[in-house]
């Protein structure tokens, strides 16, 4: 039998989903108890706060990685939960799901190059 | 204690005079420490000789006693009536073709346990005299959970991707496939890879984990499978850096 292609989506599924599950908790402690609960100052989300840290390369780069990771993963995730419900249509259901992490991804990028 | 009765219903076929399967009751007074093959037992002893279904040791190691039972793939000689209503629904194995009654076709099971060459391909063969291939007790314990396999195939019957596409490698077999590959004495991981590492193989598995539920010897092949799939992924990669290598 030939080798399989899965690897390359696999790949990035397993990262991203390794990777947000470390990430979420940390972004609900910080977006949901933290500044709610005043355990963080108030201006830590503060649009002017959030822009110089969104603007600084290194968040760039680490925002890029967390949002290319997350969507592939998720996309993967859909494309075996639509085979789980039943629905055969893979090469349908890969291409919409793919398709549209790869336009996020791109448009991640453009975003994060010039905010 | 005065025995419980409980109404078994029991899926007949019998394929020379049957159209199709068709349930048929049996009321069988249970004692209270018996598990389903002894009223399965009863029932050929004392109420219907035609019964067929397969067993063997009795004690949920020689893997041919499984079945389903109210829906659940299980292995009949571990499932205790005391833990069971008083009705129970008993059907062969899903996902295999019925030969007769509760015994099912195993010939595909068999096939693609033999696909992923289950022996050790050693580097050598060593003669007798040369002893035996040594290893120590780490080395052992990397794959040991994945010898416990008794080839009940439970796991197959539990597996929705193995309902949806018969050709699905399956559980056991990959897990097996997987037991060999971490043995330090076997050198027959790329042999094996042109199956395991297929669409049909490992990558056709999306990890619902069914198979590590149903398991009665916690083999986890659900595991195994996502083991092979990393290690499987490693190799894709280092394929495409360096072509041809040797794995
Ligand atoms: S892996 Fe577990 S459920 Fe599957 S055949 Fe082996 S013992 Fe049975
Ligand atoms: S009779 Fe051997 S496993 Fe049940």
């Amino acid at each position: 039998m030939k080798r399989s292609h899965k690897p390359i989506i696999w790949s990035l599924f397993a990262a991203g989903g390794t990777f947000t599950a470390f990430m979420i908790p940390v972004m609900i402690l910080i977006t949901g108890l933290g500044v709610p609960l005043g355990l963080l100052p108030a201006q830590t989300l503060d649009y002017e706060s959030v822009l110089a840290f969104v603007q600084h390369p290194l968040t760039r780069i680490a925002l890029f990685g967390t949002i290319f990771l997350t969507v592939w993963h998720a996309a993967h995730r859909l494309r075996i939960t639509a085979h789980d419900f039943g629905i055969r249509a893979d090469r349908v259901v890969a291409t919409i799901f793919y398709g549209l992490a790869a336009i996020t991804t791109l448009v991640a990028l453009v975003v994060l190059a010039l905010i | 204690m005065t025995p419980r009765r409980i109404e078994f219903e029991i899926l007949r076929y019998d394929p020379d005079k049957m159209q199709k399967p068709e349930f048929q009751t049996y009321l069988v007074p249970c004692e209270e420490d018996w598990v389903v093959l002894d009223a399965l037992n009863y029932i050929k002893d004392e109420l219907d000789r035609t019964l067929s279904y397969r067993w063997s040791c009795h004690m949920a190691v020689c893997g041919s006693c499984s079945m389903m039972i109210n829906g659940e793939p299980t292995l009949s000689c571990k499932s205790f009536v005391r833990d069971l209503p008083n009705q129970v629904c008993i059907e062969p194995l899903n996902n295999f073709p019925i030969e007769r009654d509760l015994v099912v076709v195993l010939d595909d099971f068999l096939g693609k346990l033999n696909s992923v060459k289950p022996y050790l391909i050693p580097r050598e063969k060593k003669s007798l005299e040369e002893g035996v291939y040594l290893q120590s007790p780490a080395q052992l314990k990397k794959f040991k959970q994945f010898t416990l396999c008794i080839n009940c195939t439970l796991c197959y019957a539990a597996c929705p991707q193995y309902a949806h596409d018969e050709n699905f490698v399956g559980p056991a077999a990959l897990a097996l496939a997987h037991r060999y590959n971490l043995d330090s004495r076997d050198v027959g991981r790329t042999a094996r890879q042109d199956v395991v590492a297929s669409n049909l193989g490992i990558w056709e598995c999306s990890f619902v984990g069914a198979c590590s539920e149903v398991c009665p010897h916690g083999v986890d092949p659900a595991g195994a499978i996502q083991q092979a799939k990393i290690a499987s992924t490693g190799d894709y990669f280092m394929d495409l850096i360096l072509p041809g290598r040797k794995s």
